[in-house]
């Protein structure tokens, strides 16, 4: 198109807009630059047209940003002269289905499940290291280890520390060993050749269950699982041991005395040794019960036994090759 | 052919022109960020968040860009009215979808790769300084080249998708389009619990209904191993390539549909 002419006597107006900005000295009412003048075809509707899309855009602009400053200013101010009251809010769960929440993630269950994870760990150090006003529940903890390893059913560290977080006795944890070994089984039957969650299971029953016989019997199978470190049968067997199974004990020990091993057979010699000895003890025990007074003998390694001045039997001394004897060193209860 | 793959490049700098590849800034500052916080949150998982991370990202992405950039690689031409001065053109219109589609693969090849390298990046720095025994205890090392199978996979599955909004494009809206193609998505997602129900469902004609969808519609599931790769659990090479197989008889159906449909369509 061909541009009109201007009319004689009529200046012409800058038609870019970027050429429209206020000068130091402008007036606010004005909107044209320094020196223009409004010509006849520019009217109050041009003006405040103008004013909107030069210089307005900065003053909105400077606006915005001084409001966003009154907002932060006044929520600085109020954390500080009038903060929330402080309430004890329960933890809260939106998806407590495992199901659901595996369909809701689509195909990121892994990422889920590390989101999950990241909210037991700090579900549990919050209720652990919580203030003593607080009721300490650790309600969410067994619904999100299930989430976690539900999302994501090879997550190793979950069951494992799971295990530990629900098995510690109150109010270090919930005091759950029941949970614990469920997680566990969970693992197992999700990943069945993974020897490290027997060894759990069996530590759970052990250490907070006290049941020697099913923690020696987790051990054992344990033990029996591919790539499981050769100390696991060990294990199991000073288990059966400490819980009084001294027959099941034996026969193991016996069996690991045949072991390639160096190491494995001179253990087994000592704890065979050592079963030897609770054997004298026991004896010595029942004679003393029956009335008699029997002559304190020497244990298997050749050291004399001691009497224990407060209950009268006989313990292996602590300068004897035999000492600390399976359950000498107290777990605490 | 050729025509095909001149239109492929223009849409590929047309996707660089888009800022389509900002999303790599975004990615990288994700990667980095997490692998300096993860550390602070979790019980020495590290390496397992980050490769989890890294690889729902790169999937999230190439999602996003398959179907916001898929629905409107052809709605855009008809919209802005240069699909007429390209149809005078020696091309046909099966040509013009080919070459669509062979545009957005090859961006989201570029994208994918890009990704990947810092993936791989934010993981060796991440595994540098651990020490070997720690590095033992992982499931898989940090600098796994199995990752690349789940990558793979991760590609075929955006390339569905993909096909999935060009078919849609064809003859839809964008708007639409991009519903359709996220519906279709998480319906795929859900492909194999159609072929069970038959345990929910009592009534035949529901059960074969359901057994009918199972078979047309794409299996998203099946493109799914990253956890698998994660915990270094083997996905075999057979694995691999029966999906992707499926993926490329999938996507000609697609393609072919969307050919069909465009060849037909009445741009007055």
């Amino acid at each position: 198109m061909t541009p009109v002419p201007p009319a004689p006597g009529l200046k012409t107006r800058p038609t870019d807009d970027t050429d429209r900005v206020f000068g130091p000295g402008d007036n606010a009412g004005r909107a044209s630059g320094p020196g223009d003048d409004a010509g006849p075809t520019s009217g109050p509707g041009d003006n405040a047209g103008r004013v909107f899309r030069s210089g307005g855009r900065a003053v909105t602009f400077g606006a915005a940003v001084l409001c966003l400053g009154a907002a932060v200013g006044v929520r600085a101010a109020g954390d500080r002269w009038a903060p929330a009251p402080d309430v004890d809010v329960p933890g809260l769960l939106y998806v407590r289905s495992p199901t659901v929440a595996r369909r809701a993630v689509l195909g990121y269950a892994g990422t889920a499940a590390d989101v999950y994870w990241i909210r037991t760990l700090q579900h549990f150090g919050q209720e652990r290291l919580s203030p003593p006003g607080h009721v300490r529940t650790y309600a969410l903890l067994y619904p999100l280890l299930d989430l976690t390893t539900t999302l994501d059913p090879y997550f190793s560290i979950a069951y494992r520390f799971g295990a530990i977080f629900l098995g510690e006795p109150f109010p270090d944890g919930p005091g759950r060993p029941d949970l614990a070994i469920a997680l566990l089984q969970k693992g197992l039957a999700a990943q069945p050749a993974k020897w490290q969650y027997m060894q759990d299971l069996g530590f759970v029953y052990y250490w907070h269950l006290r049941d020697y016989t099913a923690a020696a019997d987790a051990f054992r199978r344990a033990s029996e699982m591919p790539g499981a470190p050769n100390w696991l049968r060990p294990l199991a067997a000073v288990t059966l041991a400490e819980g009084g199974h001294r027959s099941a004990s034996r026969a193991m020990w016996e069996q690991l005395a045949q072991a390639e091993e160096e190491w494995l057979r001179s253990s087994a010699t000592l704890r065979l040794a050592q079963l030897d000895a609770m054997d004298v003890m026991e004896a010595w025990r029942r004679a003393r019960t029956a009335g008699l007074r029997p002559a304190v003998p020497l244990d298997p390694s050749g050291t004399p036994f001691e009497v224990d001045p407060a209950t009268g039997d006989l313990v292996v001394s602590k300068a004897s090759h035999l000492f600390p004897m399976p359950g000498q060193i107290q777990v605490p209860r | 052919m050729r025509t095909a793959g001149i239109v492929a490049i223009a849409v590929f700098r047309e996707s660089v022109r888009d800022k389509v590849f900002y999303n790599l800034v975004l990615f990288a500052v994700l990667l980095v960020g997490a692998s300096i916080l993860i550390g602070q949150l979790t019980a020495g998982q590290d390496v397992k968040i980050i490769k989890d991370l890294g690889l729902s990202a790169t999937s999230v992405f190439g999602i996003f860009i398959a179907i916001f950039v898929g629905i409107s690689v052809v709605s855009k031409e008809v919209d802005r009215r240069s699909v007429y001065p390209l149809l005078a053109k020696p091309i046909s219109r099966s040509q013009l979808i080919a070459g669509k589609y062979a545009g957005l693969l090859l961006t989201l090849l570029v994208n994918m790769a890009v990704m990947t390298i810092a993936l791989y990046g934010v993981l060796y720095f991440l595994a540098r300084g651990v020490p070997e025994n720690v590095q033992h205890a992982w499931d898989t090392p940090a600098l796994d080249p199995a990752l690349l199978k789940a990558i793979a996979l991760i590609y075929v599955d955006v390339a569905v998708v993909t096909a999935v909004a060009l078919f849609f494009s064809s003859y839809s809206s964008p708007m639409l389009s991009a519903v359709f193609t996220l519906g279709v998505y998480v319906v795929g997602q859900f492909n194999a619990d159609l072929k069970r129900f038959d345990q929910i469902v009592n009534a035949p004609a529901a059960i074969y209904l359901a057994k009918a969808a199972y078979y047309v519609l794409p299996d998203f599931g099946r493109f799914d191993v990253k956890l698998a790769v994660v915990h270094g659990i083997p996905v075999p090479a057979g694995y691999i390539a029966a999906s992707a197989l499926y993926a490329l008889a999938y996507i000609a159906a697609l393609l072919f549909g969307a050919m069909a449909i465009f060849s037909r369509r009445d741009f007055k």
